[in-house]
């Protein structure tokens, strides 16, 4: 409310939702502390001033070779995602500007494919990777999460193209632009915030996958997932050296998450929350 | 040149007939209005001429050349859209060359079209803002001049002032008037305000559920009203219309009294009531007599000030020479 | 925009993604059908062979496969409860004029975007470890004695690790519906003399409606499929006592190597999961027109 809230509730407010916050925020600045101190600090008792060493996360870049479970998840994560765009823009297009009376249906039934649980067809696919040599390989992997995502990317671009007026694609054809022109000259330009969004938040659905990533890959390609879910139980014990992993896998990707936050709502809801 | 010739032109969605089909001619150079209710088929009657749809049966000449299955584009036509569908992300010196690009003219003559045109629409100053950064009358403006600089044949004009308010749409109305006036080029407007019609028009087509009621000058229209449709529609405050005893008096089923031809009378006249509600504009009066028998309210306008008030007995009269009569039908006698 | 050259070359730009969708819809669906009528074994592909029903009854009599969905279901109330409800409260608090409002939605959010396997592992050694947890410090500062978590409480641990990550997702969604509430009639109410709880009850949770059911369709479906956490925790025990019906699944297929097994759990994995995903569709659809 745009009235003036007193000074005194305006603090008790703040004071409580900073404490809610912080408290959220907790594990994941605590292994952020972690990641900086030694392993004798580590676990040495409750402390959150580190030695502020890089130690750790040296350890794990030259013991496990950290760079290449990271290269794997950018492929993995962006490959999928042009991917899918390159699939789902021409469809999102033309459902949203030449609508029929099955679109509707057709938007449906995309969305009744993401609700098939991804169990149900882990025998199958494992059995094609294993018969098609695409076991552990970064190309399976990426056409199976471009697969997995394609029904959100198209229903978020859906959205997005759909609050474009078609009246300034009609006046763009009276003004004699041909479907190259709408496309290179109106369209695009209007479209690439909406096409941004979806590409940051299927990155981020992309990176944090972790059951197919798992289930398909040992050492070749497995992205961060697969290698932090391995990396847990021999290296159990070593508490700094696993946060500094930990880190180093969600930091990008904590960082991406930041700025897309309103894309987020939208794309997990199917645009039903905006 | 732009003249426009509608050959049986139809169209349906699906099943329903939105047009049946329709014959019309539009000379070069002449300001047509198409007017009616919502829903009428006016929009749709604009953009198949547009191209923006396609026809479900009849031909479409511009300029004795059979246009019916030419692109939007090669029509030579320039819409302004009710939205104004500007592209938010070009200047208005984008927007308005966006036409020219298209076509290939060359820059010098884009830049020379473009400063003529911010010229006549004021836009001088605003040429380098985005269509967002404007108000409502400005980016009207911008509309209008990405339309000018094609040098169209004809222009159409969907509700272009339906996004305005009163006093702004009351200026574009006069501004739009001028450059017909300016260009001579033929003009097609769409509205549902009959004022704007009235007002804009050399020829005004009414229109209703997908027919063409008449076509006539704004006058044409006002004098002789070809149905009751038409009669009730056009004029404002809206005719008076009776039927029963009173329309058999003058052997009509319908018979019809525009405000300004009742006579309003504190002592005597042909029908008695009782003012209702009255308004005092100083130039004029309106009544609104009620307990007529001839229908619920009786409008009456009266030039200059009336001393005539709430609860009043009053008496009125007919100018006898200006009653339009209608037959069972609704067709004018 | 109807004409007929656009509608062609719209039935073409259609066409690859309904296409690869369809594929990949139909082709392993119908496959697991066809192997969950098979006993058929990785260890042992010569000895395959029709099993009929087998598969099925074998599942629907294994006291392993009850405890499954019992846990699958409690899995997933547990962790709607706590996101929705503390969600709610969130929404609200954040939405209040408070300072540093931009960053305080950072900080919420932020496990979301925590990958499953890492948000485990750090739950796991940060925060619930017996001897080394935050959790176990805590204890120990006020004289109490830690508690083995994962041991004592598997699905207890599991939910709050789930709940940790999904609750940023729900107080995201509800916060942005509370904040498109019309604040005009919020004073309208408040002048019509409407207390705090009553507008609460009245106007802002039947305006949140909307927003409610979709957090608990939505994720209803991601955590029918929970996996990557038990796995990394408690790898379903002791026992099964944190299995739930996606790690049976795994436990069949992959650990078992039984074909067959594993292909009939999936499908009772897709009825169940059609059932809730029919509501959900629901409450989408209207939002189409």
């Amino acid at each position: 409310m745009a009235r003036a809230t007193s000074r005194n509730a305006r603090i008790g407010w703040t004071v409580a939702a900073w404490f809610v916050a912080l408290l959220i925020f907790f594990p994941i600045l605590y292994t952020i502390i972690t990641s900086l101190k030694t392993e004798q600090e580590a676990i040495a008792g409750f402390d959150l001033i580190p030695s502020f060493t890089l130690e750790s996360f040296q350890t794990v870049q030259s013991q496990n070779n950290y760079f290449r479970p990271f290269t794997n998840s950018v492929i993995l994560a962006v490959g999928s995602t042009l991917l899918a765009l390159i699939v789902a823009i021409p469809a999102a297009w033309a459902m949203a500007f030449s609508p029929t009376k099955r679109t509707k249906d057709i938007l449906m039934w995309m969305l009744s494919t993401k609700m098939m649980p991804a169990v149900a067809v882990l025998v199958p696919i494992y059995l094609i990777f294993l018969w098609t040599g695409l076991m552990d390989t970064r190309i399976g992997l990426t056409i199976l999460l471009m697969l997995i995502n394609l029904p959100i990317v198209v229903w978020m671009l859906y959205t997005y193209f759909r609050e474009i007026p078609g009246e300034i694609l009609e006046a763009a054809r009276m003004d004699g632009a041909t479907l190259r022109d709408e496309i290179l000259y109106v369209l695009t330009p209007m479209a690439i915030p909406g096409i941004a969004s979806t590409l940051l938040l299927n990155i981020i659905l992309a990176w944090n996958e972790a059951f197919w990533t798992i289930q398909l890959t040992t050492t070749n390609a497995a992205p961060l997932s697969a290698f932090i879910a391995s990396f847990s139980s021999p290296q159990g014990l070593f508490w700094a050296k696993l946060s500094a992993a930990s880190v180093m896998a969600i930091a990008p990707i904590l960082v991406l998450g930041w700025f897309s936050q309103k894309q987020l709502v939208r794309g997990l809801t199917f645009g039903a929350v905006k | 040149m732009g003249q426009i010739t509608l050959q049986g032109v139809a169209k349906r969605f699906g099943e329903v007939e939105v047009i049946p089909p329709l014959d019309l001619t539009i000379d070069d150079g002449e300001f047509v209005v198409f007017v009616g209710p919502s829903g009428c088929g006016k929009s749709t009657l604009l953009r198949l001429i547009a191209g923006l749809e396609d026809l479900s049966g009849g031909r479409i000449l511009i300029d004795g050349k059979d246009a019916t299955e030419a692109s939007p584009a090669k029509r030579g036509l320039a819409m302004v859209f009710q939205s104004y569908a500007l592209y938010p992300h070009m200047s208005v010196r984008k927007n308005i060359a966006f036409p020219m690009k298209m076509a290939g003219v060359p820059k010098a003559e884009q830049e020379r079209r473009i400063e003529a045109a911010a010229k006549a629409l004021n836009l001088t100053n605003y040429l380098d803002r985005r269509p967002g950064q404007l108000s409502g009358g400005q980016r009207q403006r911008v509309a209008i001049g990405r339309a000018i600089v094609r040098e169209p044949a004809a222009f159409l004009f969907d509700e272009p002032l339906s996004n305005l308010d009163a006093a702004l749409r009351v200026g574009m109305r006069l501004e739009i008037s001028e450059l017909h006036n300016r260009l001579k080029t033929t003009m097609i407007y769409v509205t549902h305000d009959q004022v704007e019609a009235m007002t804009m028009a050399d020829k005004i087509v009414v229109l209703q559920a997908g027919r063409i009621e008449q076509v006539g000058s704004p006058l044409e229209l006002y004098h002789t009203p070809r149905n009751v449709f038409v009669a009730g529609f056009i004029g404002s405050p809206r005719m008076n219309l009776f039927s029963g005893a009173a329309a058999a008096e003058y052997s009509a089923q319908t018979i019809g009294v525009r405000p300004e031809h009742l006579r309003i009378s504190a002592t005597e006249g042909k029908w008695k009531g009782r003012v209702g509600v009255s308004e005092h504009l100083g130039s004029d009066s309106f009544f609104y007599v009620e307990d007529t028998g001839l229908a619920e309210t009786i409008t009456v306008r009266s030039t200059g000030e009336v001393d005539l008030h709430h609860g009043d007995t009053v008496w009125l009269t007919p100018d006898e020479g200006k009653i339009h009569r209608f037959d069972k039908n609704g067709d004018r006698i | 925009m109807a004409t007929r050259q656009t509608q062609g070359l719209a039935r073409l730009m259609r066409a690859p993604a309904i296409i690869l969708l369809f594929v990949w819809m139909i082709v392993p669906l119908c496959m697991t059908l066809y192997y969950s009528f098979l006993n058929y074994n990785l260890l042992n592909p010569g000895m395959t062979s029709w099993a009929g029903w087998f598969n099925y009854q074998y599942f629907y009599t294994d006291p392993a496969f009850f405890e499954a969905i019992w846990n699958t279901l409690v899995l997933v109330l547990g962790v709607l409860l706590i996101t929705v409800a503390g969600g709610i409260g969130i929404a609200m608090l954040i939405d209040k004029p408070i300072w540093g409002q931009g960053v305080v939605r950072i900080l919420v959010i932020s496990p979301f975007f925590v990958m499953p396997p890492v948000a485990a592992l750090i739950w796991k050694n940060m925060i619930m470890h017996p001897s080394y947890g935050v959790f176990a410090d805590v204890a120990r500062f006020f004289g109490a004695s830690p508690v083995d978590w994962f041991a004592q409480y598997p699905l207890t641990s599991i939910i709050l690790i789930v709940a940790w990550q999904w609750l940023p997702f729900a107080t995201l969604i509800l916060l942005t519906s509370l904040q498109s509430l019309d604040t005009e009639q919020m004073e309208a109410a408040e002048m019509d003399g409407a207390p705090a709880h009553a507008r609460f009850l009245y106007l802002v949770l039947p305006h949140m409606a909307r927003a409610i059911t979709v957090v608990i369709l939505i994720q209803t479906i991601f955590l029918l499929g929970v996996y990557a956490e038990i796995l990394v925790t408690t790898n379903g025990g002791p026992g099964f006592a944190s299995t739930n019906l996606t790690f049976l699944i795994y436990r069949a297929a992959r650990l078992n190597f039984d074909i067959g097994g594993a292909a009939a759990g999936g499908i009772i994995a897709v009825v169940l999961a059609n059932i809730i995903a029919i509501f959900l569709m629901r409450a989408v659809g209207k939002n189409l027109d």
